[in-house]
């Protein structure tokens, strides 16, 4: 901390130090931001507080003296208080399952595209729907892929997008849900029309 | 008959008399009269509700109601239910089992809530009640799945198996493979809240051979396929939980899941729907005519789908569901079911900091706009005004339960910047026949003075990082003459406030608060002016020891514990 001396004085040290309270503020007494967390007077916090205050506070210390300031700083991190909000355990932890399940899932994958050269990657956890996914792919690899129908697959154009599942199968983009698709889908490969037209009449 | 009693009623046919009444308060009143009307009474009780377990023994219970068939048990502070409350707290239902099979041997029935049930006193249920038809576990813990191959083992003619929302452990399926070949008086089955794959041949036969099945709630780990299969065994199903509601579907699969739910005409109330995914919720369609109930509450469901949905369930009365649906959805909601009574909104994410999602005032008012029958809410939501509130129960004056929770602590009007103080005033000034409030928000002791003023027949208020000085609790304390039950947490209420209740806590059910500014000492003299109360304080391990962290007042007749861990003090 070399800014002592000189720039003490202009420098306002007690806004950096780590306490309890938010800064910006001397004595930790019940005070209620604008963002209205409030703190309690005269309590020791329990230790799950006191620890994301200090996390708080040493995220937040450049902001210490925004923080005076009505509205313009950046509002500190939610602080996570044991038991609020007021959600069974039971339903917390089967929420929280279902969200690590699916950050798990999504991600890179290859793909291909047959007579290019080299292999693209794409994140499936961008895309929310199958046009986006097919513009993405149309605008990667400079081609038009055309229209899905469940009969016909994507007849009428030059290429058409597979994929391979998690059981090793080849299929065809778009059959099932997207979520579906999403979570079973291991790479991508754009195969040329005229091989794909088998796969178009599978069901 | 006795010679001192000019008229001498026979006591037989006062029992008998006395029998068809159901109602507790009635009971109550009667046993009140005089000591034969108290013994016939008494003989002539076959259900009891013990709403907090410590309030009585069970010595006593059963010495007054021998020929009890029922009974429901609650036992730990609502509170635990958010860790709270420590783990070896108490409430442990196996003394109360061990009375019950000494005296009340033909017992049937029993719910617990908030009790810990371990694995042996299943089995101790199963061995000791022949009879034994009911067994309902909410919000319980200590107990493994092995406990349940007990009750499906050896209680012949169980018809009710309800285990939700338990901490239980689930170690395996295989319970469920223990219902016996011959075993068909089942009438309701939820297991919805369990994680184990279950072997689904063993269900099937069981859905099969139960023909007078009503409710089926089952798990994750039932199929798509799997559910089919079942709904074509039971179409007389009333209340149906799914498990998984996403799988890869031909069409021709999916005519057949539309068509075994078109043959289920009596359907209610409908759950589960994890995954559902909007291809294949339409298949539900047809069975949503007579729906009364839709629990979505564990279905992350956009607001699109939720409008599809509902459309075809127009006498919906109850709806739970994730804040994934936004304010669009709710809008939806209030265009889609004008017999609503109650919507509960729980939060998808409530500790994610990056989502900005969920739902708004905007979201509450519309539904209040188009469903003027609501009574019961339950809501999440990142933000209110107190506008929104005041116009909300404009629209529905007929609030009984009315659960507001803004999810971050003492947040104000965000239009406005003030305490919610005037949002909570408006409704206790107009929903008369409130009977429970959760408060949350920014509030001051201007809140409590109002609830303290009109809520008159409020029975259970809940309070959270509110209030600005012991005022505020003796408020509410003078003013709620119907009042019950009273929790508080991180409240600036001191001793002051605590001893303020004296008189009061007699003619309540409990008080907790934690994390208020409460000492042991003021505890202490609430506990000597009051014997008939149990004063419990809960410390934390590292706090001074002249705070009480943790205080929990109850009436009771049964006198202190005699079973508190280490952690509680008894005063």
């Amino acid at each position: 901390m070399e800014r002592l001396g000189n720039y003490e004085s202009d420098l306002n040290l007690k806004a950096t130090e780590l306490r309890l309270g938010l800064p910006g503020r001397d004595e930790p007494e019940k005070q209620t931001t604008t963002t209205g967390v409030i703190i309690r007077s005269n309590k020791r916090a329990s230790p799950e507080i006191s620890q994301e205050y200090s996390r708080c506070n040493s995220n937040n210390s450049s902001v210490s003296d925004a923080a005076n300031d009505d509205q313009d700083s950046a509002p500190p991190s939610k602080v996570q208080v044991v038991g609020w909000p007021p959600i069974r355990s039971y339903r917390k932890n089967t929420l929280q399952q279902k969200k690590n399940e699916s950050d798990s899932a999504g991600m890179y994958v290859k793909v291909s595209m047959d007579g290019a050269p080299y292999l693209r990657k794409i994140d499936l956890k961008v895309y929310k729907c199958y046009p986006e996914l097919l513009e993405a792919l149309e605008n990667m690899f400079k081609l038009t892929i055309g229209e899905y129908s469940e009969r016909e697959g994507y007849n009428g154009s030059d290429y058409a997008p597979t994929y391979e599942d998690k059981d090793g199968d080849w299929m065809l983009v778009g059959d099932v849900p997207f979520d579906m698709f999403i979570t079973s889908c291991k790479r991508l490969r754009i195969m040329k029309g005229s091989e794909a037209r088998g796969l178009g009449s599978c069901v | 008959m006795e010679s001192t009693r000019s008229l001498s009623f026979p006591d037989k046919v006062r029992e008998r008399v006395f029998a068809h009444l159901t109602s507790p308060e009635d009971r109550s009143s009667v046993s009140l009269v005089c000591k034969s009307w108290y013994d016939a009474e008494r003989l002539s009780r076959t259900r009891v509700s013990i709403r907090n377990c410590y309030s009585v023994s069970p010595e006593i219970l059963v010495r007054r109601f021998p020929n009890i068939r029922g009974v429901s048990l609650k036992g730990k502070p609502r509170f635990s239910d958010f860790n709270l409350v420590p783990s070896d707290w108490g409430a442990d239902v196996h003394a109360w089992l061990v009375a019950f099979a000494d005296r009340c041997p033909l017992l049937e029935e029993l719910s617990l809530k908030r009790m810990a049930v371990s694995d042996e006193s299943l089995e101790f249920l199963a061995f000791s009640f022949p009879n034994f038809k009911v067994l309902s576990l909410l919000s319980c813990d200590g107990f493994t799945t092995d406990g349940l191959e007990a009750i499906a083992t050896f209680c012949k003619n169980l018809t009710e198996l309800d285990i939700q929302e338990n901490g239980v452990e689930d170690r395996s399926g295989s319970w469920l493979s223990c219902f016996p070949e011959r075993f068909t008086s089942l009438e309701v089955l939820n297991f919805s809240n369990l994680t184990s794959e279950v072997d689904f041949d063993a269900l099937e036969r069981l859905v099969s051979r139960c023909k007078s099945l009503k409710v089926l709630k089952v798990n994750r780990s039932v199929s798509l396929e799997q559910l089919q299969k079942l709904l074509v065994l039971a179409p007389q199903l009333v209340e149906l939980g799914t498990g998984s509601f996403s799988l890869e579907f031909s069409a021709h699969q999916f005519a057949e899941l539309e068509s075994a739910f078109n043959n289920c005409k009596n359907i209610q109330s409908l759950s589960g729907l994890l995954d559902a995914t909007v291809r294949y919720l339409p298949a539900i369609y047809p069975a949503c005519a007579n729906l009364t109930f839709l629990n979505l509450s564990y279905a992350a469901m956009q607001s699109d789908e939720l409008d599809n949905l509902l459309m075809h369930c127009p006498h919906l009365q109850r709806l739970w569901v994730l804040d994934t649906v936004g304010d669009k959805g709710l809008e939806a909601v209030g265009s889609n079911c004008p017999l609503l009574e109650e919507l509960r909104v729980f939060p998808a994410d409530p500790f994610d900091e990056e989502i900005i999602q969920g739902v708004t005032e905007e979201g509450f008012l519309a539904v209040s706009f188009g469903c003027p029958r609501l009574h019961y809410v339950l809501y999440f939501c990142q933000q209110m005004t107190n506008a929104a509130v005041a116009t909300i129960v404009q629209n529905c004056p007929d609030f009984t339960h009315f659960r507001l929770c803004i999810m971050n602590p003492g947040q104000p009007d965000y239009l406005t910047n003030e305490p919610m103080d005037e949002a909570f005033g408006a409704v206790v000034k107009t929903c008369t026949k409130l009977q429970r409030l959760s408060v949350s928000g920014l509030l001051t002791d201007l809140a409590f003075e109002y609830i303290g003023k009109h809520a008159k027949n409020l029975e259970v208020l809940s309070v959270a990082f509110a209030g600005s000085s012991d005022w505020g609790m003796q408020c509410v304390l003078e003013g709620c003459p119907k009042l019950s039950k009273l929790e508080i947490r991180d409240c600036p209420f001191g001793d002051a406030a605590l001893l303020s209740g004296l008189e009061k806590y007699e003619s309540m059910r409990s008080l907790w608060m934690s994390a208020c500014n409460v000492t042991v000492d003021g505890c202490r003299l609430l506990a000597t002016k009051m014997p008939r109360l149990n004063v419990e304080v809960i410390k934390d391990d590292e706090s001074d020891d002249s705070q009480a962290d943790k205080v929990y007042v109850y009436r009771t007749v049964a006198g202190p514990r005699r079973d508190s861990p280490p952690s509680v003090l008894a005063l």
